[in-house]
C-alpha cells in the first residue's frame, strides 16, 4: 500500500539548476532548464554522500543572531545553509487592524504573516507575498507556532509574527517555524517549549535524508515536512509530497524528528549564549564570591 | 514614522534643539548618523547590498533579465524599481499596508533614474530594436527609523554598483531571429557605470529649519520635507516636496544649496565606502556576516 498523503509539491515551485545560478537565465528556454534539474541525479552517492557532500543524518550549516532589530519586541534571524529567513515578533498588544473585532476573550490571537523577497529565489518573483502558496505557508507557520505558544496567558491580545525569506534554498518553512521561535524567544512570549521543524527524504527507496536542500527538493525525492515540540516528541504540523511506500514513514519521520531535537538543542544554545551575553550586565549566568549562580 | 507618538513638550525640545544647532542626538543640522554597509549578501541576485542608517534598514538586490527594448527607445535598456514594505518594519505595513509608501519611494526612483543624465540605459541595449537587459532593482525595507528616501537610494546605489551583468554575445541573424550567447564562464561579467547616479537627500523642515537625515522622531515634529536627487558632481536630477506643509520661495533656494553640498558630501561617502567594502570582498576568505553581525 502506499502513502496517498501526496499534497502540493514543494518541490516543483521553483525551477532552475544551480549549476546554472549565475545570469545564465536569461535566454534559455524553460524546457531546457529543467531537464538539467531531472537527469537521473543520485540524491546519495555510492560512497553515501548526499549532493552537497552530506551524510544522511547531517543538518546544514545552522548560524542564528537573536534581537536583530530594536524597534521590534523580537527579532530573530536564521540561516540554514543558504536558506536566509529574518522574523520579527510584535505584542502581545492590543488587537488592532483586521483582528480589531476578532479577538478571543480567553486567549491571545496569533497572527502569522509569511512572505518572500522578490529576489530570494533564483527566479524573480512577481509578488512578495498574498499568493496562495505564501497564504498556505502563513497558516501552516500559525499552525505550528500556536502549538507552542501560551496562548492562555495573554486573553484579549494579539501577537503579530512576521517572517521574510530573504534567500530560499530548501526547507523554507522549516527556518521560518525556527526563526520564528527564536524571535518568540527575544519577546519574551511564554511558550510551552520551542517549535522547531525539519524536513526529510528518501533515497534510493530507503535510505532517510534529513534537511532536504532545493536542489534535493527538485531532484524529485519525497519530503515530509514536520513541525514538533521536540521535548515532549509531539508532532505541531505535517505536511507531505508525493509517495512512498507505508513501511518507509516511521523511519523517515523519526529521521525528522531526530532533526528537529538536533536543532533544538542549536537554538537552545544560541538563546542561552544571547541571555548570558545581554544579560551580563545585571550580572546574569555569573557567579557570587560565595559560590551562587545569581 | 510609524508607532513614534510625541507629546507636545518633547516636539517643543526637539525644536528647540534644532534652533540651537544642537539635535537630541547631538548631532548638528546637517550631520548623518554612523551608516553601515555590506555588499553581495544575497547570491541569488547578480548584485546586493544592505544599507543600515542607525535604525533604518534596507536589503537591495538587483536582478537581470533579458527584455525587447520599447519601441519609442529601441537602443535603450530598462530599469525597473519595487519597493517592498516588509510587516517586520512595522505592523501597519502588513498585507497591502505598506504599498502607498512603497509607490511613493519606488516612482521618485524611477524619475530621478529617467533623467538620462544619471544613468546611461543605453549600455544596457544588446541590440538594437530586439534585445536589451532589464534590471530589476528590488527594494525592500526591513525597519524605518526614519530618512528612509536616503537610506533607500544609498543601498540602490550601492547595489548596483556591485551588479554583474553577464557578458552576452550575438550571434547572426538568420531569418529574423537572434541568437544569444552567453559566456560560460559565469564570471565573465561587466560592471554598470554608477558615477552619475544619484543619492537622495532629504530636508526635513523644523521651525524655520531644515535639517538633514531627520530621525523618526524629528519626522514626526515636521510638517514638509523636500527631497534632492544630487550626483556626485553636484547636480540636481530631481526634486520632489512631500508630506502636507509648504515651503517659503526662499527656504526652498537655501534648501537647494545646502542640499546639493550635502549630497556632494554623500555621494563621496558612499564611493569612498564602497572602495572599502570592495577591497575587502577581494580578499582572500571574506566574511559574510549579513545579519548575523
Amino acid at each position: 500500500m502506499d502513502c496517498h498523503a501526496a499534497m502540493r509539491g514543494r518541490g516543483g515551485g521553483f525551477s532552475y539548476s544551480h549549476a546554472a545560478v549565475i545570469g545564465s537565465r536569461c535566454g534559455q528556454p524553460v524546457g531546457c532548464r529543467r531537464a538539467a534539474a531531472s537527469t537521473a541525479m543520485e540524491l546519495l552517492s555510492d560512497q553515501g554522500l548526499r549532493l552537497d557532500g552530506r551524510r544522511p543524518d547531517e543538518l546544514r550549516n545552522i548560524r542564528c543572531k537573536i534581537g536583530v532589530f530594536s524597534q521590534a519586541d523580537g527579532s530573530a534571524y536564521i540561516e540554514q545553509g543558504n536558506t536566509k529567513v529574518l522574523a520579527t515578533v510584535y505584542g502581545p498588544h492590543q488587537p488592532r487592524g483586521q483582528a480589531k473585532n476578532k479577538f478571543l476573550f480567553d486567549e491571545a490571537l496569533v497572527n502569522c504573516q509569511y512572505s518572500m523577497a522578490v529576489f530570494s529565489t533564483g527566479e524573480r518573483k512577481r509578488r512578495p507575498r498574498g499568493d496562495r502558496k505564501s497564504q498556505e505557508m502563513s497558516i501552516h507557520l500559525r499552525q505550528a507556532l500556536e502549538a507552542a505558544i501560551r496562548t492562555e496567558l495573554y486573553p484579549r491580545s494579539q501577537i503579530d509574527i512576521y517572517v521574510e525569506v530573504l534567500q530560499a534554498d530548501g526547507g523554507n518553512y522549516c527556518a521560518c517555524v525556527n526563526a520564528a521561535t527564536l524571535a518568540l524567544v527575544d519577546a519574551g512570549v511564554g511558550l510551552r517549549e520551542y517549535a522547531v521543524a525539519c524536513s526529510a527524504s528518501l533515497a534510493n527507496g530507503e535510505i532517510p535524508l534529513v534537511d532536504v536542500s532545493h536542489l534535493e527538493e527538485s531532484t524529485g525525492g519525497p519530503n515530509l515536512t514536520v513541525a514538533a515540540l521536540p521535548i515532549s516528541g509531539q508532532v505541531a504540523l505535517m505536511e507531505m509530497s508525493q509517495r512512498f511506500h507505508c513501511d518507509h514513514l516511521p523511519k523517515v519521520l523519526e529521521r525528522a524528528l531526530e532533526g528537529c531535537k538536533d536543532i533544538h538543542r542549536i537554538l537552545d544554545e544560541a538563546v542561552r549564549k544571547h541571555v548570558e551575553e545581554t544579560g551580563r550586565a545585571s550580572g546574569w549566568g555569573q557567579v557570587d564570591r560565595a559560590g551562587i549562580v545569581l | 514614522m510609524a508607532g513614534v507618538l510625541l507629546s507636545e513638550a518633547e516636539k517643543t525640545f526637539i525644536l528647540h534643539g534644532v534652533q540651537s544647532d544642537l539635535r537630541n542626538d547631538g548631532r548638528s543640522k546637517q550631520d548623518y548618523r554612523p551608516m553601515e554597509l555590506e555588499l553581495d549578501i544575497v547570491t541569488h541576485a547578480n548584485g546586493s547590498a544592505r544599507v543600515r542608517l542607525a535604525n533604518t534598514d534596507i536589503l537591495v538586490g538587483v536582478k537581470t533579465e533579458i527584455d525587447v527594448p520599447k519601441p519609442e527607445k529601441p537602443d535603450e535598456g530598462k530599469i525597473e524599481f519595487f519597493v517592498d514594505c516588509s510587516a517586520n518594519a512595522t505592523p501597519e505595513f502588513e498585507g497591502k499596508g505598506g504599498e502607498d509608501l512603497a509607490t511613493e519611494i519606488s516612482n521618485f526612483l524611477s524619475t530621478s533614474f529617467n533623467s538620462g543624465l544619471s544613468f546611461d540605459l543605453k549600455s544596457l541595449c544588446i541590440l538594437k530594436e530586439i534585445q536589451c537587459w532589464k534590471l530589476y532593482v528590488d527594494i525592500l525595507i526591513l525597519e524605518c527609523g526614519g530618512n528612509l528616501f536616503d537610506a533607500v537610494s544609498l543601498a540602490v546605489k550601492a547595489a548596483l554598483h556591485n551588479t554583474m551583468v553577464p557578458r552576452v554575445e550575438t550571434m547572426a541573424m538568420d531569418g529574423g531571429n537572434v541568437d544569444l550567447q552567453l559566456s560560460g564562464d559565469p564570471y565573465d561579467c561587466w560592471r554598470l557605470d554608477i558615477k552619475n547616479v544619484p543619492c537622495l537627500v532629504t530636508l526635513t523642515k523644523i521651525g524655520e529649519h531644515l535639517i538633514v537625515d531627520p530621525t523618526a522622531e524629528e519626522e514626526n515634529c515636521s510638517m514638509a520635507s523636500l527631497v534632492l536627487a544630487v550626483t556626485e558632481d553636484g547636480r540636481i536630477n530631481s526634486l520632489s516636496k512631500t508630506s502636507v506643509g509648504s515651503f517659503h520661495p526662499h527656504t526652498l533656494t537655501e534648501g537647494l544649496k545646502v542640499g546639493t553640498e550635502v549630497g556632494i558630501r554623500l555621494n563621496k561617502a558612499l564611493k569612498e565606502a564602497l572602495e572599502k567594502e570592495e577591497k575587502r570582498l577581494q580578499a582572500d576568505k571574506p566574511e559574510r556576516s549579513g545579519f548575523l553581525k
